[in-house]
């Protein structure tokens, strides 16, 4: 269907793509535009997707906050839109578990993952490698598009008489795999899986390619230890996915059999709705480790590339080298390969052996030491810096202040022993929710009014971006602060209401208030909309280098074409992070001017490189 | 008519909004303060985020002082103690992470502001300082797993041969509670043999059984071991006793356990916690449908000799359902399936009728 594009694609990668250059303007929009190999409309694409999740997840967890935080509402005025999910005033308990379910689904894959690596991956790499396009724009745009494919699915899921999936975002079976167990285990689930797998080979197809353009297609200079941090978070993050994907498909594959075929991997000893059920052997345990073999590097994937974000946004804005730069790819290494090897960490009361529990353990709180050195290191880039305080960059300060509060509280959770009584607690939504729920999206909101003019041509507005920041940031320590408390009280989670239990009758003006602030968080994010729409049409125009910035991205046009440069790429001679050297002119050096034009402040060993 | 009146106000509401912004816009163009690279608004968010963390800090600080009665709930049992120490071992080193990490932060943020003539010190790196951070965060981690580790495997050991045996049985949306009676031996249970009078599935031709009790209530005794078999028939369901610190799932097919020693009865909590009705209450704490957020059972903690006492006046499973018995040597099975069905949902529906009334009182 894209035919067109194919025929163009080897020479874009040519020496001097740019004679293509202009072809590419007489383009049908339709390839233009739509099935277009170019990784900036690509990225752009995944973006507008991310964000239109971003809202229907806010609006599913607004719907529940109403319901936990004002239990003896009515939802009478929702019925024109919820329909027959309200019975008698009150929301359907069922309806409840979906909105939780598919809360956690969309905002951890469709936006966390594929709105966050998807886009930034996606923008980035070609731009600040100095690459033309992806390795393979043709796989790229499929990765779209079965990304796509898994959208429609998913969302058309939502509108089931049944209901969506409703067993959690971890699907545990047997819950997931018995349609008599629930409603939303029918026709809800086999959606959801089938639109899951769809979404596996939309992330394997981007993440071949990432893999394969940072290694292969780096311009002349551009050494793996000259490029920018996004690019490592980027890279490691293609590599955890392509690793631990995979095993959720099967894991996934092996449900559907369950469901459908009638095999018992996950399924044994079961009698429910007043009938035995014949499978025998089967392990609900097994379909956890396989689950968590890719649903803990997942919470890598999410932050991994935020983490890179922040670390360009920190150095560009403080005007100061981003400190430690060789720790940091150490640490982002050392996170990596640490993240294959904690997924027990879930199921420490799962009932698997106790001895697993002490080696999980062990490994867990091992990865709390490059999470620290990045902290660290993070202080350090801002120590005696000139700080900028642009809204990516309060973004990024944000994003450390908030990793820093939700890591902290992961040391407690990977303690097996605490665990016992944390397990399943608000302790742990309050956790995932701070360290990678919403670190994860400020990194997304830094990266977004960062780049926005080099993808846009125009500048967002500065106000309402502070406005913003502030009651996104103010908002989420409101809404998340206080559900520690509620689960130290041992409060459970994905409890429809607090009610039929004596212990769990305090704390509903707590419940309320938490209600309350992420209502008012939610609807903070429309300024961000209104913002990110107005300023694509009509934004103050953007100048070439805004932040005054390092990297390469800042060399081509202000509105590049596909192709990237115009003429030569650059070649690349220093690393990324020249900013306030001394002798210099200006406090920035970008990585394309060679040393020889910078003899004033040239250190004692770049003089050989002059 | 509301209805309209509430859109048009918000839309009204939105188009000053959208009008101010426009003004705001205008006026930075017509200020030149679009020229500038860093304006007045470096200040105020500096000053905000000193703010942010005096105020923030100080108001956490007074929410947490504020609710510390409800949140820290008591402790039942003899692992709890650990289990808190633990928790408030690794709070403690935490909270001092914490509050260096979030201050500097912001204090940075706020000394190093953009002044203007100013310049960041040019500093790459520093490999004395980053040893030193990495190597402590590694010693600190070191001696909380071992600590951790210590209490893991005390509180997982075996539980002692004298424990009493109490079996718990998961399904949607409430818990079954078996007693293995005077032998101390669970009788052989299949969940084929599960139907609405024989809810265990309790295999009546194994001997074993025949003194199996089956309670409405969990009690157990006083400072004495207690080891809970956890169940569950249908899906994952989790054995959870926030006072006791004690939690485990129920895995149908795979059978687990817990065991504790209960160092409060019920009187002893009721005088604690000055509740004349305190009930420690069984949790499932791990989604298992609709009913999840109401699947309840009691659990007594009784002194030694009046638990003594209950158990005696208990009858056995097999006394208390005779006809199951003479079915059994007849061959007619006693009931059908599909009444369980509806006594099941009648659970369900139950736990909802509750939460209905609850709301409206």
């Amino acid at each position: 269907m894209a035919n067109p594009n194919i025929t163009i694609h080897p020479e874009v990668h040519a020496e001097h793509a740019h004679h293509e250059h202009d072809e590419h303007h007489d383009q049908h929009w339709l390839w233009k535009y739509i099935f277009s190999q170019d990784h900036k409309v690509i990225a752009k694409q995944f973006l507008f997707l991310g964000i239109f999740w971003a809202f229907i997840g806010g609006a599913l967890s607004s719907l529940f906050r109403i319901q936990l935080g004002w239990p003896e509402a009515t939802f009478a005025w929702l019925e024109p839109v919820l329909g027959t999910w309200v019975e008698g005033g009150k929301l359907n308990p069922d309806f409840y578990l979906a909105l939780v379910t598919m809360h956690g689904t969309i905002m951890v894959f469709f936006v966390l993952t594929a709105g966050l690596s998807g886009t930034f991956s996606n923008f980035l790499i070609p731009l600040q490698i100095g690459a033309r396009d992806m390795a393979s724009g043709f796989m790229n745009m499929l990765s779209f598009w079965f990304f796509f494919i898994a959208s429609a699915i998913m969302f058309y899921s939502l509108f089931l008489q049944n209901g969506p999936a409703a067993a959690g975002w971890t699907i545990y079976p047997p819950l997931s795999a018995l349609p008599q167990a629930m409603p939303g285990s029918g026709a809800g689930m086999t959606l959801w899986l089938v639109s899951m797998a769809l979404f596996i080979v939309s992330q394997l197809l981007g993440g071949v390619n990432y893999i394969t353009t940072v290694i292969n297609m780096r311009t002349k200079g551009m050494s793996m230890t000259k490029m920018p941090l996004t690019i490592w978070s980027f890279f490691l993050t293609a590599i955890l996915g392509l690793l631990s994907f995979p095993v959720l498909f099967s894991c996934a594959l092996l449900l559907i059999f369950d469901r459908s075929f009638g095999t018992s991997f996950y399924l044994s000893d079961i009698y429910v709705a007043g009938e035995a059920l014949t499978n025998v052997g089967g392990s609900p345990i097994l379909f956890q480790h396989l689950f968590w073999f890719l649903g803990h590097p997942e919470v890598y994937i999410v932050i991994l590339p935020a983490m890179g974000i922040v670390s360009e946004v920190l150095a560009t804005n403080a005007r100061k080298p981003i400190f430690g730069y060789r720790a940091m790819i150490g640490s982002l290494l050392g996170i990596t390969v640490l993240a294959f090897v904690v997924w027990a960490h879930h199921m420490f009361v799962s009932g698997m052996n106790p001895f697993l529990g002490s080696v999980f353990m062990f490994l867990t709180l091992i990865i709390a030491v490059p999470s620290a050195v990045k902290v660290f290191n993070w202080l350090g880039t801002i120590w005696r810096g000139n700080l900028v305080f642009t809204t990516p960059m309060l973004f990024a300060i944000g994003f450390v202040s908030l990793f820093i509060s939700g890591g902290l509280t992961g040391i407690l959770l990977g303690n097996s022993a605490v665990d016992i009584q944390l397990h399943n607690t608000y302790f742990v939504v309050a956790h995932f929710h701070l360290v990678m729920g919403s670190a994860a999206f400020f990194g997304m909101f830094c990266g977004v009014y960062h780049w926005f003019p080099k993808m846009f041509g125009r500048m967002m507005d500065e106000k309402l971006g502070y406005i913003h920041f502030w009651l996104t940031f103010i908002g989420v320590y409101l809404v998340f602060l206080p559900m520690h408390y509620v689960g130290i009280a041992g409060f459970p989670r994905r409890y429809y209401a607090f009610t039929a239990f004596d212990a769990f009758s305090q704390f509903g003006d707590l419940n309320m208030y938490i209600s309350l602030a992420a209502i008012l968080a939610f609807l903070g994010q429309f300024i961000f909309l209104f913002n990110f729409v107005y300023s694509i049409f009509r934004g103050r125009r953007s100048p070439l280098n805004p932040w005054h910035s390092n990297t390469l991205e800042w060399t081509t046009p202000v509105n590049p074409g596909h192709g990237n440069w115009p003429g030569e790429i650059p070649t690349v001679y220093r690393w990324p992070y020249d900013y306030s050297k001394p002798g210099a002119a200006e406090d920035y050096i970008p990585q394309h001017i060679p040393f020889s034009q910078t003899t004033s402040s040239n250190l004692p060993n770049e003089k050989e490189l002059e | 008519m509301i209805t309209l009146a509430v859109a048009i106000s918000v839309i009204l509401v939105l188009v000053i909004l959208v009008l101010l912004f426009r003004i705001q816009t205008l006026a930075s163009v017509f200020t030149g303060s679009t020229q500038k690279r860093v304006g007045k608004s470096n200040k105020i968010n500096a000053i905000l985020l000193l703010s942010f963390l005096i105020l923030g800090g100080a108001a956490f600080a007074w929410s947490y002082m504020s609710h510390r009665e409800n949140i820290l709930i008591p402790i039942a049992s003899e692992h709890g103690v650990w289990i808190d120490d633990m928790f408030w071992l690794t709070m403690a080193i935490l909270m001092i992470v914490f509050v260096i990490t979030q201050v500097l932060l912001f204090w940075y943020s706020y000394k190093y502001q953009h002044k203007e003539g100013n310049r960041a010190y040019f500093l790459s790196h520093n490999n004395r300082l980053e040893v030193f951070w990495t190597v402590i965060p590694a010693i600190v981690m070191a001696l909380l797993v071992f600590r951790g580790w210590k209490t893991w495997t005390t509180i997982t050991n075996p539980a002692p041969a004298d424990a009493i045996v109490v079996e718990v049985m998961g399904k949607q949306f409430n818990w079954l509670i078996r007693y293995p009676g005077a032998d101390n031996k669970l009788g052989v249970v299949k969940h084929t043999l599960i139907d609405g009078s024989n809810e265990f599935g309790m295999d009546l031709t194994d001997k074993n059984v025949m003194d199996d009790f089956v309670t409405n209530e969990i009690h157990i005794p006083k400072g004495k071991p207690v080891l809970f078999k956890i169940r569950s028939r249908d899906v994952i369901h989790s054995f959870y006793v926030p006072y006791f610190r004690a939690q485990m799932h129920a895995v149908p097919g795979m059978p687990t356990k817990f065991w504790l020693t209960p160092t409060k009865s019920t009187a002893d909590m009721a005088e604690e916690t000055g509740k004349p009705d305190f009930n420690y209450e069984l949790v499932c704490n791990q989604i298992c449908g609709r009913g999840h957020f109401a699947m309840r059972a009691v659990i007594v903690v009784d002194e030694p000799e009046d638990y003594e006492k209950w158990v005696a006046k208990q009858k056995s499973f097999v006394e208390s359902n005779p006809d199951l018995m003479a079915n059994l040597k007849t061959g007619v099975p006693a009931t059908t399936g599909p009444a369980t069905e509806a006594s099941e949902q009648d659970d369900a529906k139950k736990a909802e009728e509750i939460v209905r009334e609850k709301a409206q009182l």
